[in-house]
């Protein structure tokens, strides 16, 4: 049984003037425990709604998310969706210790618990020293780094992440791919990834779906199957990897623009 | 600016002194205008012998009486209002009519309803300050980002841990505006009221002052006044702080 089951997935929204406008049209696929996959596609193409659709923070049009082999009516206790906007999703009146352990916490975890396990994650994601601070004090790259810590806390089977490095620089994505790498095989949480950067799913995940423009849909399945761990240099240079690459942005492109 | 910061208070004791010239000198009525040194030396005496102190002691119970029930009432029906379109369109026409009605005016209503005791100030101070700080919290809880809300639910918070774990938090800085606002409209309306209908409460200690010529003594009354309103900003600075610590230093730097 898969941990996650994605079964003829559509969602349409009713837009002001009335009509409706499909945004995902017809989408079924598997995740397997501990996998790390990802969508991939162009931008404007229903990736949010569709991981919100997931998440249950959106009821689907048609078609069922069942996840560890229960039916998705609403947001699932384990399951966590993080979202690009740290700067929103975080609590800007707790610190570094206190975002984290608020995913312990809402996890039902006792207090002095609850402490020992956020200090843990914050070592973990590389902000030891940071404890106290509040996320204004920190840059992009941190505050990101918290909101990853906070989402693990809560020890989810399935962690879902919505282009959670779109808007950090390249160097601090390129930093933060391998944090969430080193975390995703030390705690084996299943990751289910969104990215318009092709050469950041490849470098992440262990298998690609390829959306289309709206409404979305998946037009192939691609294995990424580099050895581990990968190294930003030497996996990214390997001729395979931009084969893959322009493998990718072919079907992407090829679409045409809207 | 060494010589700027003192310019305010330098030009301050010259007014001081041109006015105490001016009223020993009799260029002014001193009846009506007293010296203020005979105003300073009374206010001490006043508040070495109690009498001030205990008559804003008496003014200040009413006040923050009235003022904390209505945060007590109205920030909860604020986050609900905010929160529910339903709940809003069910209060929004009383709200729209009630708070336009210039607060003095409800003070004969009240001393239908309440005669001449605690009562009457109480509720007037709570109507007084009810709507900024319930349009406040409103506009505090219509702010927050959907993304906060959706990492409550993703989190799989209940309703009541959502309110008071992320949206109280969340619009407090708002809430703490609308009880700001409403901080000098308390001190406002406890005086009036203690005018219109009281026989204690430093808004009758002025009056009376007046009405029995004491002139120094209304003016000393006013200080008090001026004093107890500067303290109370200064005691609500230093709540803020306290309430919303990861606010601190950050208008520094931003």
């Amino acid at each position: 049984m898969s941990i996650l089951e994605v079964h003829a997935l559509s969602k349409s929204y009713r837009q002001a003037g009335g009509d409706t406008t499909l945004a995902i049209g017809n989408i079924t696929c598997q995740v397997e425990a501990g996998e790390f996959v990802s969508f991939v596609g162009p931008s404007g193409c229903g990736k949010t709604t569709l991981l919100m659709t997931i998440a249950g923070l959106l009821a689907p049009s048609s078609g069922r998310v069942i996840v560890n082999g229960k039916e998705v009516s609403g947001p699932p206790a384990n399951l966590v969706l993080l979202f690009q906007e740290y700067n929103k999703s975080l609590f800007a009146w707790r610190s570094v210790l206190g975002n984290v352990r608020f995913g312990v916490e809402a996890r039902g975890a006792a207090a002095p618990a609850a402490d020992a396990k956020a200090r843990k994650l914050i070592a973990l994601v590389g902000l030891k020293g940071f404890e106290s601070h509040y996320p204004w004090e920190l840059s992009g790259g941190m505050q990101q780094r918290v909101a990853i810590a906070r989402a693990l806390a809560y020890e989810p089977e399935v962690l879902l992440m919505d282009e959670p490095f779109g808007s950090l620089d390249a160097l601090t994505r390129l930093e933060l791919e391998d944090t969430l790498l080193r975390l995703w095989a030390e705690l084996k949480t299943t990751i289910l990834f969104i990215t318009h950067d092709i050469e950041e799913a490849i470098y992440l995940s262990d298998r690609i779906w390829v959306l289309s423009r709206r409404p979305s849909q998946i037009v192939q399945e691609i294995r990424s199957d580099f050895p581990r761990p990968r190294h930003q240099v030497t996996t990214r240079a390997e001729a395979r990897f931009m084969a893959l690459r322009n493998d990718i942005y072919r079907q992407i492109g090829n679409q045409g623009t809207p | 600016m060494r010589t700027g910061k003192l310019n305010g208070p330098l030009f301050l004791l010259a007014l001081l002194a041109l006015w105490e010239l001016a009223a020993q000198a009799e260029w002014v009525n001193a009846l009506i205008i007293p010296a203020p040194s005979k105003i300073g030396k009374l206010f001490f005496d006043l508040v070495l012998s109690g009498q001030i102190p205990m008559q804003i002691l008496v003014s200040m119970k009413r006040a923050l009486t009235g003022y904390l029930l209505a945060a007590a009432v109205f920030i909860p029906l604020g986050i609900f209002m905010g929160l529910s379109p339903t709940v809003y369109k069910f209060f929004e026409v009383i709200v729209e009519m009630l708070r336009p009605v210039p607060p003095p005016v409800v003070i004969p209503v009240a001393l239908l309803f309440f005669g001449l005791g605690d009562e009457m100030k109480i509720f007037v101070i709570f109507f007084s300050c009810a709507w900024p700080i319930l349009l406040n919290t409103i506009d505090g809880v219509r702010g927050i980002d959907w993304v906060l809300l959706n990492t409550a639910r993703t989190f799989g918070l209940s309703r009541a841990k959502t309110i008071l774990q992320v949206i109280l938090p969340a619009c407090s800085p708002q809430i703490i505006t609308g009880l700001r606002v409403s901080l000098p409209i308390m001190l406002i309306l406890v005086v009036i009221s203690e005018m219109v209908g009281s026989t204690d409460g430093i808004g009758y200690f002025v009056l009376d002052a007046q009405r029995r010529f004491k002139v120094a003594q209304m003016y000393a009354g006013m200080l008090a006044l001026a004093l107890l309103g500067y303290t109370l900003n200064q005691l609500f600075n230093l709540l803020q702080r306290w309430l919303m610590p990861w606010q601190r230093g950050r208008g520094e730097l931003e």
